[in-house]
């Protein structure tokens, strides 16, 4: 009885013990914020990572691919297709993308994969509609700043917006001129873009407006004020020929295909932010927009391969919320890519994405397929299999991160020692009362010990409670710090996130809670060891 | 002394302790073979010079540290080789302890403090239960020593005298068998001095309580029945004796 009692009026006496409870408080509040915002991220990461790479991915070994898909389809449905909700073939390459940035006149080249698709079939094993630009509205800082340009009732397909159609056909104009201008007089043609539009003030373009646009046409025919608003341009253009410069803008030689090739382009790859001065947001430039052409190049099935190129309308962009994603893959029509790649001969795809009925059925599923299909020409995975290096690389991550916090909770442990030390010690005259009234060692050993408990206990509530009232308000509070501080603490730009991410599991919250306390009785159990040992002789005679 | 006495053995009898304590490297005895007994409502003081070993003594005798040499005896019985929880319970239960620095904890209300030795006793179950019975043998206590006006407040809200009754009421309410008083005077002025003395000797003679003072004060230690000096490790000599 003693024990409890004096273990309240310690903790109701010792101001210091307020210091262990607000170190074990920050601790468990931090360990959960920081555990809630990374399974948030994580949680949000796979489906983003998920939903693109649908549930089960069956790919051949080499680039060739896997002939007759109509056979290979076939065979799926037959040994799986009681799990299987729905399936789409594609295929996947790599290569790589050509396009000129209008406001530099750079020509960029990057890698990409290229991942011929049947829209409808992608969207049925994945939400598509939702990554595609012009099925979105676009959204800067919470404000529409361009509404969707077709509705989410619109099938999928190949075709341009009116908008896109009217950027298509001014580009084929300028074109056509350029190529004719070129042609007569071997002069160096006018340049025309949409560079004589001031790039800051309206950097999200033709497309927006097309009104504007239609005014740039009257800009090539009168080349002096051009080259006057860009003089400095003109230097380093007069030194490359023509040709070189606009050698995006000639046709490929030697595209076989009848079916045009169109394209969905990952944002990542064209775009890039700027600072608008006078909203102050952070806007997105797009350096390529629908009705553009670019070139793709890429690898022929045959082996050894031979590179190919040919030009692609870019018909929308999308934006999958994963940046390994959106700036990495093209999507282009199966049909155009398999005649460019001289697949349509037999026919042939290099993967085929399944979507489960349910996904815990994946491991059944996955057994069937490897029985129907011969080991060795296709590889049949999960989509946590196939992504398993970023996955378990954020596990790691979270792992890592989960030790150091709880050393900060071990560093509340020993802030916990020290003070009960330096409280044994204070209370050594204390323990010899109340050992020579009869406490046992063992008694005065739960007194230091639940003391402990106590801290840990209170200390973990208000951390718990801290933490949860912080993960709860924690879009306020960033808009907080970013308004203290003046500049945005997560910028949905660069995390893709409008919002922070959070999930909080129990089972971890509980974990914490009961970890810190753990470490809170371990830390007394030392103190309370000594003023267990105290000879009560001693301890009475201490000063 | 009385010859009842001679017949049974002492309640308390402390035979032929040695006590030393190391200094650094040397062994500095203190107890040389001292032996005291006291009888059933016996009233014996010890006087002797200030580090002859007085408290060392009683709290050999009191369970509190244990002799090197030598042996307690309860009613014949040894006790100082009993294991640790029996010697905690015949702290709690049949010895009751007064300091010269009273030492009353300071986190608990003077009410609390007389409850400490009842709390430590029982468990909080049984605690709880006889709350009302404690809290009333609390309260009776404190009127006996005269500080029913001062039942809340605080250690360091008393004075001297207070804080020592409180420390007496505290050694009592265990009903305890003996009462080792070590210097209960000694921080006192005279007149607080002859109150507690007068408690002491109230006690003695109305509940038969026995009772073991130490003090430097020949004074005081005449009001006992017997005082013996402790000199040198030993007990030399008693000083005077008076009948029962
Ligand atoms: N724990 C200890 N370690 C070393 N020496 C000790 C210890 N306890 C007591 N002593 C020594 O033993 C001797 C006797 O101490 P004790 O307290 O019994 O004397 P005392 O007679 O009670 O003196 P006083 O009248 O001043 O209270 C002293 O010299 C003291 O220094
Ligand atoms: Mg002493």
């Amino acid at each position: 009885m003693y024990k409890l009692l004096l273990c309240l009026r310690y903790l109701r006496t010792r101001y210091i013990a307020l210091a262990c409870i607000v170190s074990v408080m920050l601790g468990v509040a931090t360990m959960i914020v920081v555990n809630s915002v990374m399974a948030g991220f994580s949680t949000e990461m796979r489906d983003r990572l998920h939903n693109f790479l649908a549930d089960i991915v069956i790919e051949s070994r080499g680039t060739a691919g896997i002939p007759n898909v109509d056979e290979q389809l076939r065979r799926v449905q037959e040994c799986a297709g009681q799990y299987i909700a729905a399936m789409t073939p594609s295929i996947e390459v790599p290569g790589m993308v050509t396009f000129t940035d209008p406001y530099s006149r750079e020509s960029y080249t990057l890698p990409i994969e290229i991942h011929g698709i049947d829209p409808e079939g992608k969207a049925a094993v994945g939400p598509l509609k939702d990554y595609l630009d012009s099925y979105n509205a676009i959204v800067e800082d919470g404000v529409v700043v361009r509404p969707a340009l077709r509705s989410s009732d619109v099938p999928l397909g190949w075709e341009l917006t009116p908008q896109g159609q009217e950027h298509y056909e001014l580009v084929q104009e300028r074109k056509r001129m350029f190529l004719d201008e070129a042609s007569q007089s071997g002069a160096f043609p006018p340049v025309m873009d949409r560079t004589t539009e001031s790039i800051p003030d309206d950097p999200v373009f033709d497309s927006v407006d097309a009104t504007e646009s239609g005014d740039t046409l009257d800009a090539p025919g009168d080349p002096g004020t051009v080259l006057t608003d860009a003089t400095g341009d003109k230097d380093a253009a007069a030194e490359q020929s023509p040709e070189m410069m606009f050698e995006d803008y000639k046709l490929p030689v030697g595209s076989t295909a009848s079916e045009p090739a169109r394209i969905y382009i990952g944002e990542g790859l064209v775009s890039f932010f700027v600072k608008n001065q006078q909203t102050g947001r952070q806007q997105k430039v797009m350096m390529v927009e629908p009705g553009d052409d670019v070139i793709v190049s890429t690898i022929t099935a045959q082996t050894p391969p031979e590179v190919t190129k040919f030009q692609a309308t870019v018909v929308d962009s999308f934006h999958s919320g994963m940046s390994e994603i959106d700036s990495r893959i093209v999507l282009m029509n199966i049909k155009a890519l398999q005649q460019n790649r001289g697949m349509h001969l037999d026919d042939a795809i290099t993967s085929i994405h399944i979507r489960l009925k349910d996904y815990a059925d994946a491991e059944k599923a996955l057994a069937a397929l490897e029985q129907a299909f011969p080991p060795g020409q296709v590889t049949i995975r999960t989509w946590e299999e196939k992504q398993g290096l970023l996955l378990s690389a954020v596990e790691v991550e979270t792992a890592i991160l989960n030790v150091l916090l709880f050393l900060i909770i071990a560093v509340a442990g020993f802030g916990i020692l020290a003070i009960f030390y330096m409280i044994v010690v204070e209370k050594t005259r204390d323990i010899g009362i109340l050992k020579s009234l009869g406490a046992s060692s063992s008694g005065v050993m739960s007194i230091f010990l639940s003391y402990g408990l106590a801290l840990g206990v209170v200390g973990s509530s208000a951390g718990v409670m801290l933490g949860l009232l912080f993960v709860h308000y924690i879009n306020e509070i960033e808009d907080l710090l970013s308004w203290l501080t003046g500049r945005k603490v997560f910028d949905e730009k660069i995390y893709y996130f409008f919002e922070i991410p959070t999930s909080i599991s129990p089972w971890m919250v509980i974990s914490v809670a009961l970890g810190a306390i753990a470490i809170a009785v371990l830390a007394s159990i030392l103190p309370a060891r000594r003023a267990a040992a105290l000879h009560p002789v001693r301890a009475l005679r201490f000063e | 002394m009385n010859d009842i006495h001679r017949m049974t053995p002492p309640l308390i009898s402390a035979e032929a302790i040695s006590r030393s304590y190391l200094k650094g490297q040397h062994k500095v005895p203190v107890l040389r073979g001292a032996g005291l007994s006291a009888h059933r409502g016996e009233f014996v003081s010890v006087i002797g010079q200030s580090g002859s070993g007085k408290s060392t003594l009683l709290h050999v005798m009191g369970l509190l540290d244990s002799p090197d040499v030598g042996e307690v005896r309860l009613e014949g019985n040894r006790i100082d080789n009993l294991s640790a929880a029996a010697r905690d319970q015949l702290r709690n239960h049949v010895f009751g302890f007064i300091f010269q620095f009273y030492h009353l904890l300071p986190e608990l209300s003077l009410l609390e403090n007389v409850m400490a030795p009842l709390m430590i006793r029982h468990s909080i179950i049984d605690f709880w239960r006889k709350r009302k019975a404690t809290r009333d043998a609390a309260l009776e206590m404190l009127e006996q020593v005269g500080l029913s006006h001062r039942v809340h407040h605080r250690p360091s809200e008393l004075s001297g005298g207070e804080m020592q009754r409180g420390a007496i009421a505290r050694a009592l309410i265990g009903k305890p068998e003996i009462l080792l008083a070590d210097e209960p005077t000694g921080n006192l002025d005279a007149e607080t001095g002859r109150d507690i003395m007068e408690l002491l000797n109230r006690l003695n003679q109305e509940q038969q309580l026995t009772i073991v003072m130490v003090t430097h004060d020949e004074a005081i230690a005449a009001q006992a029945h017997r005082t013996v000096r402790l000199q040198q490790g030993q007990i030399q000599r008693v000083l005077h004796e008076e009948a029962a």
